[in-house]
């Protein structure tokens, strides 16, 4: 049995894994990557949608309520960072994030209300509400989009210190920024007191209340902090990589991806939400590229993406059926094998 | 007295309208009665099926025969359902058999498309959508046939399913199913058999109502998102009583209406979309149970 090292209480393997994980995102990729498609197509998107899927992952991996809007919250998240840099004289960008957040945590505590009462299939019907009155609210009342006639908004430029972030690289390394900072808080929310009520409500949500922990407190501190990394989602999204926001950007389908991402990715995992959010976005592109090489074009991009589909709900079925824990859970047993496999074949020759 | 007319119409618009909710309704009642499973994909069977009709048509199949063999697919897309998803998650938690209807959801979609395109269809079923002539004339409402016929049709189609599971052995055993499976097939009753019979008939409902809707709006894609306005249905109704849905489906219908006409011009109009969720929500909080659902009993 090896000896347990820890390092600020945290397990030494974790610690060496987040500092290959920093040194690769701050150092490794600007270094290497160049091409401003990667930052502004891939990475900035990945680590965008990801971060909202941090957010479903604590509402709904952690807390095991079933909700169905992250669109609506990054909506939320978004239109309120755009007023709030119009209408706020000389705010600092991180301050109209964080604000942006909390914007969309208090309609995360609001929607959240129905969770007291209900859970499964009722509370997604409560949550698809706040999707739909958010969308419907941005796009009807003519003031959040400053009474743009075309409907279609452009996103302030970013400024920090006066100086204006606008190459993809410099997009990249604010989004990379704000997703750790969270992303780091967010792991020590899910290890600490915080996360074991959570869990402790999802798992047994009476033995919970009867153990002191309040389920009012926990369920809608786990909807406004879900909604609040939704809305700092949505808001990197629309200034980093949408540059153009309009309410219709943040539909359903953008909900049910990021229910996917975690679905996928696996239930109750921080890693499953970067997983579950990488798969979701390259999955489609990587069939799209299959797609044309192996019939030259001759298949029509409409049925690509209508076999898109058809794969994400196998793989959703699948997944469900063999691995409800998803890809995170794949990847801890494959490493589990790789670490047994001398101890399994030890056990094989001891056999007569 | 034009108000007053006027209300009376508004209110009946929405009221034939919801009709088509409960239809949709109808086929998540069937399923969730027999196994407590709450079938997400409806709204993509719905959409399946009557695509799969035009298609059929398309391809030259007289209307009848069309019916016929789609009728006959929805049978295997059921079988199969069956077999393939909710079997293999038979004792699993309610949670984890609902996301995998949303996955079905995706597969049936995507299959959809795949095989007989994207573009919107039209759906001619000789029933025009314009008002009735002679009840104009004589009390001044404005009701549209098509209105009119998806309403009789919903509720012949209830009161069939009603009385099949009042009256036959096949709906007694659907309702031992319900409330018992384990003892219900410990007694000889055939459980997968009974799975089939209601997944067929979802699959037949979803038909009905995807014909019905893509009369009106085109068979298009559309109708999935449509099929949401059913959740809001179940919700008041209650997931698991037939009459529930179809006045769950009244309720949902006619206040949408009437919001919309009444309320919505201050807010700019559009709070249909909204508007049944917010009414579901308010219902939930002090019925959660539905109108005409059983009573949810938790024990620790």
């Amino acid at each position: 049995m090896k000896q347990r090292t820890e390092i600020m209480g945290y397990a030494r393997g974790d610690f060496v894994n987040f500092l290959v994980l920093m040194a690769l995102g701050f150092a490794v990729i600007p270094m290497l990557v160049s091409s401003g498609y990667w930052y502004s197509s891939i990475l900035i998107p990945w680590l965008c949608l990801a971060l909202a899927a941090v957010g479903q992952q604590i509402v709904m991996g952690y807390a095991g309520q079933l909700a169905l809007g992250a669109a609506g919250f990054m909506a939320a998240g978004a239109f309120a960072c755009f007023n709030l840099i119009l209408r706020v004289p000389d705010i600092p960008f991180f301050a109209a994030l964080g604000l942006s957040g909390l914007v969309a945590a208090a309609f995360g505590v609001l929607f959240g209300l129905p969770s007291l009462r209900v859970r499964g299939i009722y509370l997604m019907v409560a949550t698809l509400a706040s999707q739909f009155f958010i969308i419907w609210m941005i796009d009807k009342f003519g003031w959040f989009k400053n009474y743009d006639t075309s409907g279609i908004i452009t996103a302030q430029d970013i400024v920090i210190f006066g100086r204006t972030f606008s190459s993809p690289l410099e997009m990249y390394l604010i989004v990379l920024v704000v997703t750790t900072v969270l992303t780091v808080l967010a792991v020590n929310m899910a290890r600490g007191a915080t996360g074991r009520n959570w869990m402790a409500v999802r798992d047994m949500d009476i033995a919970a209340e009867s153990m002191g922990i309040s389920l009012l407190r926990t369920k809608l501190q786990a909807f406004a902090i879900s909604a609040f990394y939704c809305g700092v989602a949505g808001a990197l999204f629309a200034f980093t990589y949408l540059k153009s926001m309009e309410p219709v950007a943040f539909d359903i389908k953008l909900s049910f991806d990021i229910l996917f991402m975690v679905i996928l990715g696996g239930l109750g995992t921080i890693s499953g939400a970067f997983i579950g959010a990488a798969f979701i976005l390259l999955f489609p592109v990587v069939l799209n590229t299959l797609g044309n090489q192996l019939f030259h074009g001759m298949i029509d991009a409409t049925i690509i993406s209508s076999i898109e589909l058809v794969v994400f709900g196998v793989l959703i079925i699948l997944f469900m059926i063999y691995e409800p824990l998803g890809m995170a859970k794949l990847w801890e047993n494959l490493k589990q094998k790789v670490r047994s496999k001398p101890a399994a074949a030890q056990e094989k020759l001891a056999e007569p | 007295m034009t108000e007053v007319l006027f209300f009376f119409e508004v209110v009946l618009a929405g009221l034939l309208a919801g009709t088509m909710y409960s239809l949709v309704a109808l086929g998540f009642v069937l399923i969730y009665k027999a196994s407590s499973t709450f079938n997400f994909a409806q709204g993509a069977m719905v959409f399946f099926a009557v695509l799969s009709f035009v298609g059929f048509m398309e391809l030259g199949l007289s209307f009848t025969v069309a019916f016929i063999v789609t009728i006959m697919l929805m049978v295997l897309v059921g079988y199969s359902t069956q077999k393939l998803v909710i079997q293999p998650l038979m004792n699993q938690s309610e949670d984890t058999v609902l996301m995998a209807t949303i996955g079905l959801g995706f597969v049936l979609e995507g299959l959809a498309q795949a095989v007989w395109g994207v573009e919107v269809r039209r759906l001619d079923l000789g029933i025009g959508d314009f008002p009735i002539q002679w009840v104009v004339d004589s009390t001044g409402l404005f009701i549209s046939a098509l209105d009119l016929t998806a309403g009789l049709v919903a509720g012949v189609l209830i009161l069939v399913l009603a009385l099949l599971f009042r009256y036959t052995k096949m709906g007694l055993g659907l309702r031992a199913v319900a409330d018992d499976p384990g003892a219900a097939s410990s007694i000889g009753i055939p459980l997968s058999n009974i799975m089939l019979l209601v997944w067929s008939a979802a699959g037949v409902v979803a038909l009905v109502a995807g014909m019905l809707w893509g009369a009106r709006a085109g068979v298009q894609f559309a109708l999935v998102d449509l099929a949401l306005k059913a959740l809001p249905v179940l919700i008041i109704g209650g997931f698991s009583s037939i009459p529930g849905a179809i006045v769950g489906g009244l309720i949902i219908g006619s206040t949408e209406k009437v919001l919309e006409v009444y309320i919505g011009p201050y807010f700019g109009g559009g709070i249909e979309v909204w508007a049944p969720f917010v009414l579901a929500i308010m219902f939930l909080l002090w019925r959660p149970e539905g109108l005409f659902g059983e009573k949810i009993i938790r024990r620790v």
